[in-house]
């Protein structure tokens, strides 16, 4: 008896282990990327000035004539991620609102599912859809369009990551307690009201996380915008001008034959870190936001 | 039963295995360097499997630099090349004393495209791609009309060869006359079918890539003739201008570097002596141009007689008439 028990107390030590080592993996990953980034961009910015990194209007590390100025990787960066905002979000919150107060439960069981499925598209796919697909469409509506520009994968990142608002933003509304919903009814408001003035504003904090989420996703896309963008670093804030994103940069070299331990090679990393950092302090933020408001109303 | 059968059949393929590797080749040769020479060597190669199945010929890619880089080491007998050795490369040779013989094998066109929709572009002279591509160009020219008066006041949008392809190296070094000096606000790509979807959709669109990609594409790309310079007359790459040195300067010729201590064994020879023999029939197949008759049968005498060394220490590749040099330097 004793014996047995001895054993399965090993045994459960062994699972512990087991699971607390496969928990380690993870943060030992994440700390093994930290300090690469923070290594090879340290390395970097002792033979480039950080003030030129950040104030420099050009990007041309591979060329005779060598700038190191992220600007233009980064405008090219943010400029695809607000489009895609611009149209995800509106659409993925409606879309959730209408799911949650207006749709019958079987039609959302339906649409739901349907819904997520634009998620599990592999983003290489959404890119040739852009370039194939969306640009030479938009061509039609905009001439002169280039054939490579920010604002088609844009449009295709924005409907990939719909879902993700969606989603979470109906989850987040359907969490709101009905009381809520029956006070607002009670109190004579009509379901636009309601869902708008009440439900919304009630789920707000989970609908921020949501958008949160989808933009450190779009930051972070490379295959849509390594297709459909362009290559071309150039400081624009006009969607119609194709753009290079900091991801399709790190592609670019990390595909190409540049030397390893070379400036140029070290680019990537500086470049890799100002997108990490971005998209760290998108998570932090999401985090603060659901510890802030999360309980608020039960 | 049926178990037997399988195992009894494992066993054979086994014994066939066995056999393949300790299989006795009279003679080795290992290739390896550029990717735009690779095509043509590994369709020789092929060839001279056939006709020579004791004689093995393995063909590897790793770029023009990464092929001298193994040759130089020893580690290889024929490195593919699609520029002449460097000076750093020279150098090299000398110090480790490794001699080689260099034969050129095939020509390659650089194609200036422009857009289908594009109606102004008639003809483009060296001088005005130069204005266009030099490294103090970086966002100064930036519409058509900078370049030529007479064109239109539209953005000029900027496609070509990525930094790390040969391509890059000889348009650079042909135009601006220094290899690697460009501008850098311009689409680049090693990749020549990303260069061939932004010229194609982008009507201000201006572009340089191999004249392979462009015969690949022809129906969605306009060819632009060049002018070597403002006298002379606009010329088309095409197989008779690019093959006897009218498309200049940016025609280029890409190379065989082979060992002279590996050009002394028979089988080596055998092989050279085939490839100069099938290069043009095979070049044509696969969509190359090659080289005049002559300049073939000039190289394979060169070959013969052991002239080792570099035609481009001290000559420039820009513009070189090989058939010329090549007599003169037998």
């Amino acid at each position: 008896m004793r014996i047995q028990n001895k054993s399965l107390h090993r045994k459960e030590k062994a699972i512990e282990w087991l699971l607390s080592g496969s928990s380690l993996v993870s943060v030992l990953t994440t700390l093994g990327i930290i300090i690469v980034l923070a290594v090879d961009s340290f390395q970097f910015f002792t033979e480039v000035s950080i003030i030129d990194f950040f104030t420099d209007k050009e990007w041309t590390p591979l060329f005779e004539n060598k700038h190191f100025g992220i600007l233009p990787l980064l405008s090219g960066t943010l400029l695809i991620t607000f489009i895609a905002c611009a149209v995800a979000i509106p659409l993925g919150i409606t879309i959730a609102v209408y799911l949650s107060e207006y749709a019958s439960k079987k039609f959302t069981a339906i649409v739901k599912p349907v819904l997520e499925v634009l998620a599990s598209i592999p983003t290489v796919i959404y890119g040739f859809f852009a370039l194939q697909y969306v640009t030479p469409l938009l061509q039609k509506l905009i001439p002169g369009l280039a054939g490579f520009n920010a604002l088609s994968p844009g449009i295709v990142m924005g409907i990939m990551i719909m879902p993700y608002i969606t989603s979470l933003s109906e989850d987040a509304l359907r969490s709101v307690p009905n009381s809520l919903r029956e006070a607002s009814y009670g109190m004579g408001a009509n379901r636009f009201q309601t869902a708008f003035k009440v439900m919304v504003p009630a789920a707000s904090s989970g609908i921020i996380v949501s958008v949160i989420l989808a933009i450190s996703r779009a930051l972070g896309e490379t295959m849509i915008v390594a297709i459909a963008a362009g290559q071309e670093p150039k400081l624009t804030f006009n969607p119609l001008e194709s753009v290079e994103t900091i991801t399709t940069y790190i592609i670019q070299v990390s595909m190409g034959d540049v030397p390893q331990d070379s400036l140029e090679y070290r680019t990537i990393f500086a470049a890799g870190l100002v997108l990490f950092l971005f998209t760290f302090i998108l998570n932090n933020i999401s985090y603060w936001v659901i510890r802030k408001y999360r309980q608020q109303y039960e | 039963m049926l178990k037997n059968a399988g195992s009894y059949f494992l066993l054979l393929a086994l014994v066939f295995l066995a056999a393949s590797c300790f299989k006795k080749y009279k003679g080795r040769i290992s290739i390896d360097g550029s990717s735009s020479v690779y095509p043509l060597t590994e369709a020789v190669a092929e060839e001279f499997r056939k006709t020579n199945p004791d004689i093995k010929v393995m063909v590897g890619v790793s770029g023009t630099g990464g092929g001298f880089k193994k040759f130089l080491r020893g580690e290889i007998d024929i490195a593919n090349a699609s520029r002449p050795i460097s000076k750093k490369e020279l150098e090299e040779s000398r110090k480790k004393n490794i001699g080689f013989i260099e034969i050129p094998v095939s020509y390659d066109g650089m194609a200036i495209v422009v857009s289908l929709k594009n109606t102004f572009v008639d003809y483009i002279t060296v001088a005005e791609l130069k204005k266009i591509w030099s490294p103090e160009s970086q966002g100064k020219i930036n519409s058509w009309q900078q370049v030529r008066s007479s064109w239109p006041d539209l953005p000029l949008n900027l496609y070509g060869a990525g930094t790390s392809s040969g391509t890059y190296d000889y348009c650079t070094l042909a135009i601006n006359g220094k290899a690697k000096a460009s501008r850098g606000d311009y689409t680049a790509s090693e990749d020549d079918n990303v260069l061939v979807q932004g010229v194609s959709s982008d009507a201000n669109s201006l572009g340089y890539f191999g004249l392979v990609y462009y015969i690949e594409n022809r129906d969605k790309l306009k060819l632009v003739p060049v002018k070597s310079s403002d006298t002379s007359e606009a010329v088309l790459p095409d197989n008779a201008t690019v093959q006897f040195g009218k498309y200049q300067p940016l025609t280029r010729p890409e190379f065989i570097y082979v060992n002279t201590s590996a050009a002394k064994l028979p089988h080596v020879q055998q092989f050279i002596k085939f490839y100069m023999e099938k290069a043009e029939a095979l070049a044509k197949e696969i969509g190359y141009i090659p080289l005049p008759p002559e300049v073939y049968q000039l190289s394979y005498d060169r070959f013969k007689n052991g002239r080792a060394g570099t035609l481009f220490e001290k000559r420039s590749i820009v513009g070189v008439q090989l058939k010329e040099t090549l007599t003169e330097n037998q």
